[in-house]
């Protein structure tokens, strides 16, 4: 089985336009680095709070989605 | 040809070598069967070295376990030891200490290697010489580094502080440099900088020569000033290379430990006391190990998100 989804299946659907790879994993990388920064600002200890939980959904996201077709 | 026969006769001698049993039960294997074969003892190996210890921090991040009393009672303890350390001030501060050293070593390192590599890249009379003299520092060990700087820094011998004194007209031992704690967050941020500007430099290196020549004679012929060559072709294009340099930096001073354990062991008070060092801390001198698993992995899911970042950029790269 392919590592990506089969493009020919979802070529022309809507979900081939709604899961493509790039905006998605331009969206995980922007989370994970939201979350690095609230991990690492001084500012308020309640993003801090939040930080891990942010940068594991990113990752989590960012595994998923590099399986999208591009 | 040569080499061809010779590698055709090592062939023939491992297949006379080869017990009968063996040949017989090989003959019966598919090709990927055979591929199998080869590969697990590399998946076992890798399994029982990655795969299985972090697997097994990941259980002990859920326990009040504590490896100094190893037969005391395993309790389950879910998401405590997370939120301890998500609402733990202390555990933030160290994070912040993190954060003004990564920021610093990036920013000083960048703009220097990314000078020196526009230095080199002119091919000056000796440039070889330089270039080996300047990566001297990024081929030493950490743990050496971190030893010797303790004695440059030392304010009565050090060599450091009579540099400084040279310059800035002040007694030697006026200063010092690890037991200050205005001046201690900078003596590592001037060891890692030292230490690891020569590899931005050589990334940065690559960058400046993937730029092809055509575009600068382009621009001589548009009559274009150096300084416009500057802003409009080479920091455009070589600017990947910098973004790889300072994600690879930014990983690395992350989870920084050797050179800080050894030159100032996160003093004085807690002033250079990194995430790494209060991790050890939290492991091996208050026996937390639980507390301390679910640190590790709240490192670990960072400089992971981080290096899918990295991987993404590197992607962007190479498609270039």
């Amino acid at each position: 089985m392919s590592d990506h989804l089969d493009q020919g299946m979802l070529k022309g659907s809507p979900l081939a336009r709604i899961f493509r790879r790039r905006p998605w994993e331009t969206l995980a990388t922007v989370l994970i680095a939201t979350g690095i920064l609230m991990l690492m600002q001084p500012i308020s200890l309640e993003l801090y709070t939040h930080s891990f939980a942010t940068i594991l959904f990113g990752t989590v996201m960012f595994i998923i989605v590099s399986k999208f077709p591009d | 040809m040569h080499e061809a026969a010779a590698s055709a006769s090592v062939a023939e001698r491992v297949a006379a070598a080869t017990p009968e049993t063996i040949v017989r039960r090989v003959r019966g294997l598919s090709d990927r069967a055979i591929a199998w074969v080869f590969v697990l003892p590399t998946m076992a190996l890798l399994l029982a070295i990655n795969i299985f210890p972090l697997i097994w921090t990941i259980r002990l991040s859920f326990t009040n376990y504590r490896v100094n009393r190893a037969n005391a009672p395993l309790r389950w303890v879910g998401i405590d030891n997370y939120v301890s350390i998500l609402t733990d001030p202390d555990i933030w501060s160290s994070m912040q200490v993190t954060a003004r050293f990564v920021f610093w070593t990036i920013a000083i390192e960048t703009i220097l290697g990314f000078l020196l590599a526009v230095l080199i890249d002119r091919k000056f009379r000796g440039h070889g010489f330089w270039t080996t003299v300047i990566l001297i520092p990024m081929m030493l060990s950490p743990a050496v580094v971190g030893n010797f700087w303790t004695f440059l820094y030392q304010p009565q011998i050090g060599l450091f502080n009579y540099a400084a004194s040279f310059i800035a007209g002040i007694p030697p031992s006026s200063f010092q440099m690890i037991g200050d704690v205005s001046l201690a967050p900078w003596s590592i941020v001037i060891v890692d900088v030292w230490m690891w500007t020569p590899y931005v430099m050589l990334i940065c290196l690559a960058g400046l020569r993937s730029i092809p020549g055509y575009i600068y004679e382009a621009a001589e012929v548009d009559r274009a000033s150096a300084w416009r060559q500057f802003w409009s072709i080479t920091l455009p294009l070589a600017l990947p290379f910098i973004m790889l340099a300072v994600l690879f930096r930014g990983i690395e001073n992350f989870k920084m430990f050797d050179m800080v354990n050894l030159l100032t062991n996160g003093g004085p008070g807690s002033t250079t006391e990194l995430a790494s060092i209060t991790l050890k801390r939290e492991a091996f001198e208050k026996w937390r190990t639980g507390y301390s698993s679910a640190f590790a992995i709240v490192l670990f899911v960072a400089i992971f998100g981080l290096a899918n970042i990295y991987v993404k950029a590197l992607n962007q790269v190479k498609q270039r």
